[in-house]
């Protein structure tokens, strides 16, 4: 299965959405372990993003993508802007100049995503940051991908995964970030990052499956 | 909330447009951009010098800007990191050809916010290198932070790397002296009272009449722990204890010191706790080759204080004499 760069569009745009939707409650997660922005500051970015999608409705899907991440960058503020930003802006660098992707594409640019959050936090999994949510989605899409499952179900093996690392955020002290001055008092709350992680992949894998 | 403000979406742009309305010989701002530069910028052959960070700490960052300190200074919202785009424009228009040297305080936010700054100048072939200032000793460095905070130790980054700058010094030479700054420099800060962002509408913590709050940042955040109020010589006494033992700072050892309002306190209690500094130095054999009272790096309306040290040798010494011309930060040799 391929998917070209018009629903590559509706999945910016169903992602925005999911962002819009849950807002107050990112931020009310953020409140309690961090300062209380997230979610004002990433729906701020994915509103400002859907201006910019009808400024590259006819690009290449890197173009669409690498857009996506700048304005995130310059939009978004503390330190969820350069993570998404990056993320979105080394996916794009994966999907240079092509029009359509299949399974194996989306994998490279999974990974490019991926390692563009770990260099830039300079973060691994188990520190309660997005990672803890988006580590366990790759590896369950890259499992489902070599066991050509298929681009729907691959992706919501990745959502399951996305949402069980989520959860598992509750249960760790956090090591990076704002959290991290909290030590200890940190446990029992989930990370808002890794939510809204687990957002995006949803809003993804949704998209797709409608397809 | 009482504050003189219009309205909190707007009052970091009202604010440096009343900069540069005061201070046009010191600088200009970036049309588009919360950034200051030097009014001269960009300085031909120079290494240029660029900060930035939340705002709320006035007179940093802006007010640093000028001849032989900062070329460019980056404004975020309220005590929120700038965005790249910002600090990328701050790069492009102060690099004067001999790269930039980007002195960022050690947060989160503000160490990848300006990272990506870096590297999007790096793509366009300017010469970007950066350091990181941890001079707060409130909090622990440990695997199991981010690390320590940047506080008001950073002022004296930017006077001394500014100066070795300002000397025509190459941007791994200003790197170095940098470092040599934060390695020399240690801080720790006290409140008596909370302060409130103007977005928020309301202190991020509360104290009570008769309680301080020792080890603050200058974001409003909660510090260490909670104490009753003492008097001033017991308060210096607290933070110069964390500080002194973190370095060490030995007899024989020669230092500046800065004694650093937090927006609300008077300068008569600052003077009253740098006395009391001056002596405990003295009684340790440590001498005091320059001292700075006054706000310097600050934290909105909070009443409080914090103290710095800073260990000198003979090439510090020279930098920190060394002439500078900014809004906030004067120097007309010793």
């Amino acid at each position: 299965m391929t998917i070209n760069n018009i629903n590559v569009i509706d999945i910016i745009k169903v992602m925005a959405n999911a962002i819009a939707e849950n807002k107050e409650y990112l931020t009310e997660l953020d409140s309690a372990i961090g300062d209380a922005d997230h979610g004002i500051n990433m729906d701020r970015g994915m509103q400002a993003v859907l201006g910019k999608l009808p400024s590259v409705e006819d690009k290449d899907i890197g173009t669409v993508l690498k857009t996506v991440g700048m304005t995130l960058v310059s939009t978004v503020g503390g330190a969820s802007g350069p993570l998404y930003g990056t993320a979105f802006m080394r996916a794009g660098q994966a999907a240079a100049g092509k029009m359509e992707i299949d399974e194996k594409d989306i994998l490279a640019i999974f990974e490019a995503a991926l390692q563009g959050i770990k260099e830039r936090g300079k973060a691994v999994a188990g520190e309660k940051t997005m990672i803890d949510a988006l580590e366990p989605a790759l590896k369950s899409y890259r499992d489902a991908v070599d066991n050509n499952i298929g681009l729907a179900e691959a992706l919501n093996r990745a959502v399951y995964a996305a949402k069980e690392g989520m959860e598992y955020t509750k249960n760790i002290i956090a090591t990076k970030g704002r959290a991290s001055y909290l030590g200890e008092r940190s446990i029992g709350h989930q990370d808002p990052g890794a939510t809204s992680s687990y957002l995006l992949l949803q809003a993804a894998a949704r998209v797709v499956n409608s397809l | 909330m009482k504050k003189l403000i219009n309205d909190p979406n707007t009052v970091v742009e009202e604010m440096m447009e009343g900069i540069v309305q005061a201070y046009p010989q010191y600088v200009r701002k970036l049309e588009g951009f919360n950034v200051l530069v030097r009014a001269d910028a960009p300085v031909s052959g120079k290494v240029a010098l660029v900060s930035g960070g939340g705002s709320g700490h006035e007179p940093a960052h802006g007010g640093y800007v000028g001849k032989g300190m900062l070329d460019g200074a980056v404004a975020g919202a309220v005590f929120t990191s700038p965005t790249p785009d910002a600090i990328y424009e701050a790069i492009k228009a102060v690099d004067g050809g001999a790269g930039v040297l980007l002195v960022v305080k050690n947060y989160t936010g503000d160490v990848m916010n300006f990272d990506m700054a870096k590297e999007m100048a790096e793509m366009d072939g300017i010469k970007v290198d950066s350091i990181v200032v941890n001079d707060d000793v409130a909090v622990e460095n440990s695997t199991w932070t981010t690390g320590r905070r940047g506080i008001a130790g950073t002022v004296f980054v930017h006077k001394i790397a500014g100066a070795a700058a300002d000397k025509g010094m190459a941007l791994e030479e200003v790197k170095r002296v940098g470092e040599k700054v934060i390695a020399n420099v240690r801080s720790m800060g006290m409140a008596l009272t909370p302060c409130t962002v103007p977005a928020a509408g309301k202190p991020s913590f509360t104290l009570a009449e008769n309680e301080m709050e020792i080890g603050i940042g200058i974001h409003g955040e909660p510090g260490t722990h909670r104490e009753s109020v003492k008097p001033a010589d017991e308060v210096a006494d607290e933070l110069l204890n964390k500080i002194l033992v973190d370095l060490p700072y030995e007899s024989g050892d020669e230092v500046a010191v800065m004694v650093n309002g937090m927006g609300g306190t008077p300068l008569m209690e600052l003077y009253v706790i740098n006395r009391h500094v001056a002596s405990v130095l003295k009684d340790k054999g440590i001498k005091v080759y320059k001292t700075f009272v006054g706000e310097y790096m600050t934290s909105l309306e909070m009443q409080g204080a914090s103290i710095t040290l800073l260990k000198l040798d003979d090439e510090l010494k020279g930098l920190l004499d060394a002439p500078s011309d900014t809004i906030a930060f004067k120097n007309f040799g010793r």
